[in-house]
């Protein structure tokens, strides 16, 4: 049962990344690819009617999270206390900007805004991979199975590294090289004229921060933790994830090369969906290791809820999960096709 | 550890009491905004509908802040709370996880249809559409009072040997009786909100000669459901939940009257100061024997007072919860009171002209946000030295590895933060108002609207 958890878990943080995502995206994009006012307004059309649904996949997940693996939620929010923090006032801000920025006619108020959106989506992006860096990484956590990690110490990985350091940095920024290439693409197949056109110059770049990215962050994963291998040496499974990350990245690079916008963003889409499972399936059944002792390492054994209420919550998250598919659907559907220029 | 803990406390105080502000007026306003266009359709008038877009405008920009303001609060039951979470996480989980999946994905994937796209939409696309938004912010409501329930009242759940706790009845989770009057006052609270901020806007139209029209529309409507509400305020749910604190809670109970002595016909406060020197109330203005009928339906039953509790069970904070609970019930009464003038011009129509009223109403806007807000302070003061009431202490439920330095550091960040947001939404509610309400629809894809 735990387990079934951890694979819903990772399959509502994948459908967050890839919906939120291209919203973040869209955000570190916008002062590229919109130059003025009118432009911008198409960029944040575009995302408009999606982006609060899309963040609400991270709360769904938080929540989900403290349901089924309660002492992963307390070792992991406390001991991340400080980035998490900040990521709140990231968000505070992100969403203030998205929703207020048309309130105003003023070029002072809209270009204040637009910087806001602009540099808490980039912030909040390398943020989560740094997120993500650390829990393959290890925390220090103690035998009672809690931590606190400072923002960095020596930017090295050591024992007691920071938040930061130079791999989770490293992780930072295959998070952005993923994300500005899915929100281009996203962007360019919302749009028309000359949004899309830069929308699909940016993609283009960003498929080669993608390619390099990825292939810096597996080589430094495999030297400071040999064991992602384990999971992928005993099921040979495994291998349709990178399988599915070279595919994706070579799908989305001829797509984008043929201004095919949306089999482009379903590339990025694959891109992430395959390189969050393959961190998910060498991470299993570690859900945050310890970088002290390996015996500390918060597996989703030692962190799950009792069994009577995983199963009970299994019922109606499936009930409410196929709602909630099903208004996104018709979210989608309502706004589907380009925005008005 | 103890400074910690203070901080700990005072960021969830701080940050949940500024949140608030902002549902308590949008769950309210959800109903009006659905009775407004019920009105719509059935009258085929439509001033109505007119009406229905100015308030989901101010809807919006409080949703939008109600929000990013409540991302903070779930996130803090991990950040600042760990050891708590880590022992109840196996219960409460339930209702914070189902408030996710069933009430912020309903809420937010139709927000965006009902704030621009009733043109899209079409009549009943857009009626359907505000109900829904209503209706995910109620079952958000619910969920939270279950969750905030469970902690007052403890149910459906058994101790592990290590000192969690464990969900054994779903059931009786969500129907927690403590929950179901708790959901009753809390909602009825929001609507009076949302009443009070309706006929305090079309008061001040009216007194400055702007927009009558639609002015009398939001003050009969304001008027009507703010008394109809406002009454059952008091009772029954009101009535309620005060006999069940004084069942399962008499500690608490008796620190909210500052009933230091355990009395038979017990007085009922209105006014006076607690004086915790000398453990009795200062100029004290009481009706005699009320307590003791209020609670145990018996003028001379008698009525358990401080002295009857160790001291180690009284709440930490004796002359806060005790006013917390007296403004509350004191600016309801005057509500009430208020809106009865109010009601009875209205039946005479004689409301719209009467200056005096309307004056009084205009300026009465803050009173439910201040008794909403000092409701919510009465049962969390009064839970304390709970976290779980007889179960956790609250000095228990700190995270263990977070210090005093860096919770400052947050919580600091967060007024700087809020400071910021209520500048905003200050002036983006006054544009509003000055704007006011106008015909023409306001449509398109959001947010590209002009």
């Amino acid at each position: 049962m735990p387990t079934a958890w951890f694979v819903l878990v990772a399959c509502m943080l994948v459908v967050y990344v890839i919906l939120d995502g291209f919203d973040l995206g869209a955000g570190i994009i916008h002062p590229l690819v919109a130059r003025d006012d009118r432009e911008r307004r198409q960029v944040l059309a575009a995302i408009g009617p999606f982006w609060d649904g899309n963040e609400v996949w991270l709360l769904a997940a938080g929540g989900t999270l403290y349901l089924a693996f309660p002492a992963l939620y307390a070792a992991s929010f406390s001991g991340f206390y400080l980035p998490l923090t900040i990521v709140l006032w990231l968000l505070i801000l992100r969403g203030i900007g998205i929703e207020f920025r048309t309130h105003l006619e003023s070029a002072l108020w809209r270009s204040f805004f637009d910087f806001i959106f602009a540099a808490s989506s980039l912030l909040l992006t390398v943020f989560f991979g740094a997120a993500l860096g650390n829990v393959i990484r290890g925390v220090p956590l103690n035998s009672e199975g809690y931590f606190f990690a400072p923002l960095w110490t020596t930017f090295t990985v050591v024992p007691n590294a920071g938040i930061l350091d130079w791999y989770t940095v490293l992780i930072g920024a295959v998070a952005l090289a993923a994300l500005t290439g899915h929100g281009s693409c996203y962007v360019a197949m919302k749009t028309e004229a000359k949004v899309r056109e830069r929308a699909r110059r940016v993609a283009a770049i960003a498929w080669w921060g993608m390619l390099l990215s990825a292939f810096a962050g597996l080589i430094a994963t495999l030297e400071i933790r040999p064991q992602v291998l384990d999971n992928y040496m005993a099921h040979s499974a495994g291998i349709v994830f990178p399988l599915a990350v070279i595919g994706s990245l070579a799908a989305m690079i001829c797509f984008v090369a043929r201004g095919r916008d949306k089999a482009a963003f379903f590339s990025t889409s694959l891109f992430i969906a395959a390189m969050m499972g393959g961190a998910a399936f060498a991470l299993y059944p570690y859900v945050l290791p310890a970088s002290t002792n390996p015996a500390y390492g918060l597996t989703v054994y030692n962190t799950a809820a009792a069994d009577y209420g995983l199963r009970v919550g299994l019922v109606w998250w499936t009930f409410g999960m196929a709602l909630a598919v099903t208004y996104f659907a018709y979210l989608f559907h309502s706004f589907r096709g380009k925005v008005e220029p | 550890m103890e400074d910690a803990l203070a901080i700990d406390r005072f960021q969830f105080a701080f940050t949940v009491t500024f949140h608030y502000l902002f549902p308590q007026l949008t769950m309210g306003l959800g109903l009006l905004i659905v009775l407004l266009k019920s009105l719509a359709l059935w009258k085929e008038n439509e001033s109505y509908n007119v009406a229905a877009r100015f308030w989901a405008r101010i809807f919006g920009i409080n949703f939008a802040l109600g929000v990013v303001t409540g991302i903070p609060l779930e996130f803090q039951f991990g950040t600042n709370w760990a050891s708590f979470s880590r022992r109840v996480g196996g219960v409460i989980g339930q209702t914070l996880a189902m408030e996710g999946v069933f009430a912020f994905f309903l809420e937010s994937a139709f927000l965006g249809l009902f704030l621009y796209g009733e043109k899209r939409l079409g009549r009943w696309g857009h009626y359907c559409a505000a109900l829904l938004v209503f209706l995910g912010s109620w079952i958000s409501g619910f969920f939270i009072i279950a969750t905030n329930a469970w902690m007052q009242f403890p149910v459906a759940y058994t101790a592990a040997g290590d000192g969690s706790l464990h969900l054994n009845s779903f059931r009786a989770l969500l129907l927690n009786p403590w929950a179901l009057w708790q959901y009753a006052h809390n909602m009825g609270g929001a609507v009076i909100t949302a009443s009070m901020v309706m006929a305090s806007l079309a008061a001040y139209y009216l007194l400055s000669h702007k927009h009558i029209e639609q002015a009398k529309i939001y003050l009969t409507m304001g008027v009507i459901v703010g008394l109809l509400f406002s009454l059952a305020q008091a009772f029954p749910t009101g009535d309620q939940q005060g006999r069940m604190v004084a069942y399962h809670q008499p500690a608490t109970l008796a620190a909210m009257e500052a009933l230091f002595r355990t009395e038979q016909g017990a007085p009922l406060v209105i006014i006076g100061q607690p004086n915790m020197k000398e453990l009795k109330l200062d100029n004290p203005l009481t009706v005699p024997r009320m307590l003791s009928f209020l609670t145990h339906r018996r003028w001379m039953a008698e009525v358990k007072g401080l002295d009857a509790f160790p001291r180690d069970r009284w709440p930490d904070n004796i002359p806060l919860l005790y006013f917390s609970y007296h403004i509350m019930v004191g600016l309801g009464t005057i509500l009430i009171a208020a809106l009865s003038v109010a009601g009875f011009l209205l039946w005479r129509r004689r409301l719209f002209t009467s200056r005096w009223t309307l004056w009084i109403l205009m300026l009465g806007f803050p009173f439910p946000y201040i008794a909403n807000t000092a409701g919510w302070m009465t049962p969390e003061l009064g839970r304390q030295p709970w976290l779980v009431y007889g179960l956790i202490r609250t000095q228990q439920g700190i995270s263990p590895g977070v210090s005093a330095g860096n919770g400052l550091f947050t919580l600091l960040g967060f007024m700087g933060m809020y400071a910021m947001l209520s500048l905003l939404f200050l002036f983006l509610m006054c544009r509003e108002i000055e704007h006011g309400p106008i015909s023409q629809l306001d449509d398109g894809p959001r947010p590209s609207v002009h």
